[in-house]
C-alpha cells in the first residue's frame, strides 16, 4: 500500500509534526513517501529522508511553493496523486488548508483530526471538541487523512537516508498571492512539541503580567507557554499561543494551567497531557476535573512560591 | 461586489455538553438547545460589515439541515442579511456533499465572495471552505483574522500556527473566518421581528441535483478516555514534591 505524507517545514527545519504523522502512519505503510513542497528546501528533504518509515522523499522545489499557498501545493498533490492509496498531512495550519482541496478534486470525503489508525481504512477522530470519539471507516477509493499530531510520538532518526526525488512542477496560473507575515518569534520550545507547557488565561490580567508571571516559571522549567482564548483575545498572548478547540491541540508529559477555568473548549486542547497541574481561586471551576494535582489559590501568590520551591 | 454568500449551520449550542447515546450510535440532540455555529456568526458579521462599508450590495446565507435550521437563517437574517435558502433534508450531510451543494447555489447566486466559518463545532472537520474553493476552481483565504478590500483585491490576515500570514486575492473567492475576525452584532427585538418578513425559500438536495450519499461510515461514538481523579495539594513545595517524584521536573 502505498502512503503520500504532505511534509510540514518552513523551507529550512522539518516540522516535528512530520516526524509525529508519519509514526501515525506506520501502522498502514512502513516505507511512506514524503512531499517536500517548498523553495530552496533541499535540507528539509534530507531531513526527511532520514526518518523511520521513510521509502523516498519527493522534492518539489520552486517559487510558487515558497509560502505553501493552497493552489499551488493541492494542484501539485493532485498531479502525484494516481499513485498513493492513502494522502495525509499533519493537522497544521497548513495540512488543514490544503488537504481538504486536494479531497475535493478527487471526489474523497476526508478524515479529519486522526487519533487512532484502527486499520488502513478506519479511524478514531475527536467530535464535539472531544467530547466524543466517532470511530469512522473510509468508503472512498482513496483515503485522505489530517493527523492530530499531539497523539502520535514523533518517528525517530534512522541511519540509513531514503532517496530523495525531484518532482515536476504543475502549471497554473494561482491566484491567491503572498502578501506578508508577522512570525511570532520565542526563544521558548515549540508549543506543539514542548514536554511541558505552561498556560495562562485571563485571571492574568495584562500583557506585562502574562509575561512576568509565566515568563520565569516556563524559562525555569524548559516549557513552552500556551494560553486560553480569554487570554489571547484580551491580548495578553499572541493568537499562536491558544490551546484548544479552535486552537493549538497539545499533549505534553505536563501541563500547567494557571487562572485557567477549564472551559470544554479549551479542555478540548489539552486533557490528553499525561499530568495536569491546576492553579485556580475557584475551587469549582471544571479544570480542577481533569487536573492530577489542583492547588486553590491566587496564582499571583503561589507561581513565585512554585518557583522558589523549584529552586 | 455584488452578492456576498454565507453558508451558516445548525449546531447544538457550544454551552451545552453532548450526551452521547449509550447504543454508540451518535449524539443524542433530542430536546437540546441548537444554535448558530459561532464561526458562521462570525462570518455573517463580517459579510455585513462589508456591505455597511458600501463594498457588497446584498447578503445571502445558505443552510444546509433539517426544517429547523429555519431558526438559524432567521437568526441570521435578524442579524442584517437580506435573503436567505433552506436546503432541507434530515439526513447528515458530509463537508464533501454540502461543498457541492453549495457549489450548486454559487451558480444560482453568483456571489462575489463566499465566506464560510473555519470550521463547525459539531463535527469539527475544517473543510467545507476548502472543498468549496476547489470544486469552483477559487482562490482561498482560511483562518481569517482580518479582511480588507483594496483596490478590487482582498487582503486577508490568516491565523497560522506560526503567527499571521496575509494573502492578497482576486475576487471571486472563498474566505472562512477564525474566532477573532470580529465580535458578531446582538440582534434588536425589531429586527428579529423584521427577519420574519425576510424572503426565505426552501428547496432540496435534488432540487440542486446533488447526490448526499454518505463517504464516511461511522462504526461507533463513544465518549472519552476519562481521566483518573487527581488530588489536592495545599502548597506549592508538595506540589513540587510530587512532581520531582514523578520525574516530571
Ligand atoms: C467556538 C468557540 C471556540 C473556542 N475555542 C477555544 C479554544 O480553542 N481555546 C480556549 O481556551 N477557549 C476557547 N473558547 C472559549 C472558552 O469557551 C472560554 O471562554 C475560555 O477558554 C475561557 O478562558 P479562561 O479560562 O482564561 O477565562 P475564564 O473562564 O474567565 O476563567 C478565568 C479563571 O481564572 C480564575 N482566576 C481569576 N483570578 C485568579 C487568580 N488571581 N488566581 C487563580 N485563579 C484566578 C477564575 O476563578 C476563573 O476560573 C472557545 C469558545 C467558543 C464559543
Ligand atoms: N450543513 C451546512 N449548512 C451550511 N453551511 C455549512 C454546513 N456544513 C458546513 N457548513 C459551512 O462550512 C463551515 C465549516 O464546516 P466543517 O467543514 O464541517 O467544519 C461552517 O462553518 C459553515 O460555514
Amino acid at each position: 500500500m502505498t502512503t503520500l505524507l504532505i511534509a510540514d517545514h518552513d523551507n529550512r527545519v522539518l516540522s516535528d509534526a512530520t516526524a509525529r504523522a508519519l509514526s501515525a502512519l506506520g501502522a498502514i505503510d512502513d516505507a511512506v513517501h514524503v512531499l517536500v513542497a517548498g523553495h530552496q528546501a533541499g535540507p528539509v528533504a534530507a531531513q526527511a529522508a532520514k526518518l523511520q518509515g521513510v521509502g523516498r522523499v519527493l522534492l518539489a522545489d520552486d517559487e510558487a511553493f515558497a509560502h505553501g499557498l493552497a493552489e499551488p501545493v493541492a494542484a501539485l498533490v493532485l498531479s502525484l496523486a494516481g499513485g498513493y492509496r492513502v494522502i495525509a498531512a499533519p493537522a497544521t495550519s497548513g495540512g488543514k488548508d490544503v488537504l481538504p482541496r486536494v479531497a475535493a478534486l478527487l471526489d474523497v470525503m476526508q478524515v479529519s483530526d486522526v487519533v487512532r489508525v484502527v486499520s488502513p481504512d478506519t479511524f478514531e477522530r475527536p467530535i464535539y471538541a472531544g467530547n466524543a470519539v466517532a470511530v469512522v471507516q473510509s468508503t472512498d477509493e482513496k483515503t485522505l487523512l489530517t493527523i492530530r499530531t499531539s497523539a502520535f510520538s514523533a518517528a525517530g532518526v534512522g541511519d540509513a537516508a531514503a532517496p530523495v526525488e525531484a518532482v515536476g512542477v504543475p502549471e497554473g496560473d494561482w491566484r491567491a498571492r503572498f502578501a506578508g507575515e508577522t512570525l511570532s518569534s520565542s526563544d521558548r520550545p515549540d508549543l506543539a512539541s514542548a514536554r511541558i507547557v505552561v498556560s495562562g488565561g485571563r485571571a492574568l490580567g495584562s500583557a506585562e503580567k502574562f509575561q512576568e508571571v509565566l515568563g520565569p516559571l516556563a524559562q525555569r522549567l524548559h516549557a513552552a507557554i500556551g494560553a486560553s482564548r480569554a487570554a489571547v483575545d484580551a491580548g495578553y498572548a499572541a493568537n499562536d499561543l491558544q490551546v484548544g478547540q479552535t486552537g493549538k491541540v497539545v499533549a505534553p508529559d505536563l501541563y500547567i494551567a494557571l487562572g485557567i477555568s477549564g472551559a470544554i473548549q479549551h479542555l478540548a486542547g489539552m486533557k490528553d497531557s499525561k499530568v495536569i497541574v491546576a492553579i485556580n481561586k475557584d475551587e469549582d471551576a471544571p479544570i480542577f476535573q481533569v487536573a492530577d494535582y489542583g492547588i486553590v489559590g491566587d496564582l499571583f501568590e503561589i507561581v513565585p512560591e512554585l518557583e522558589k520551591a523549584l529552586g | 461586489m455584488k452578492t456576498i454568500l454565507v453558508p451558516v449551520k445548525m449546531v447544538l449550542d457550544s454551552n451545552a455538553r453532548p450526551r452521547v447515546r449509550t447504543d454508540e450510535s451518535g449524539i443524542d440532540l433530542s430536546g437540546m438547545r441548537m444554535a448558530i455555529n459561532p464561526f458562521c456568526e462570525i462570518a455573517v458579521e463580517e459579510a455585513l460589515r462589508l456591505k455597511e462599508a458600501g463594498l457588497a450590495e446584498e447578503v445571502v446565507v445558505v443552510s444546509i439541515g433539517p426544517v429547523k435550521a429555519q431558526d438559524t437563517l432567521r437568526q441570521a437574517l435578524a442579524m442584517g442579511a437580506d435573503r436567505a435558502t433552506l436546503i432541507q433534508t434530515d439526513e447528515t450531510v458530509e463537508p464533501l456533499a454540502v461543498a457541492k451543494l453549495l457549489r450548486a447555489v454559487v451558480g444560482e447566486e453568483q456571489p462575489d465572495l463566499v465566506i464560510l466559518g473555519k470550521q463547525a463545532i459539531d463535527d469539527d472537520c475544517n473543510q467545507t471552505g476548502q472543498m468549496l474553493a476547489a470544486l469552483l476552481g477559487w482562490p482561498q483565504a482560511t483562518f481569517a483574522s482580518a479582511v480588507r478590500f483594496v483596490d478590487g483585491r482582498l487582503l486577508v490576515t490568516r491565523e497560522i500556527d506560526a503567527g499571521l500570514q496575509t494573502l492578497s486575492l482576486p475576487l471571486p473567492a472563498v474566505v472562512t473566518s477564525d474566532l477573532r475576525l470580529n465580535e458578531p452584532r446582538h440582534c434588536a427585538l425589531p429586527n428579529i421581528m423584521k427577519a420574519r418578513k425576510k424572503p426565505l425559500k426552501i428547496g432540496t438536495p435534488a432540487d440542486y441535483g446533488v447526490e448526499i450519499d454518505r463517504r464516511l461510515k461511522i462504526l461507533a461514538v463513544r465518549p472519552p478516555a476519562g481521566r483518573k481523579p487527581g488530588i489536592r495539594v495545599a502548597t506549592a513545595s508538595e506540589l513540587v514534591g510530587d512532581l520531582r517524584a514523578a520525574g516530571l521536573v
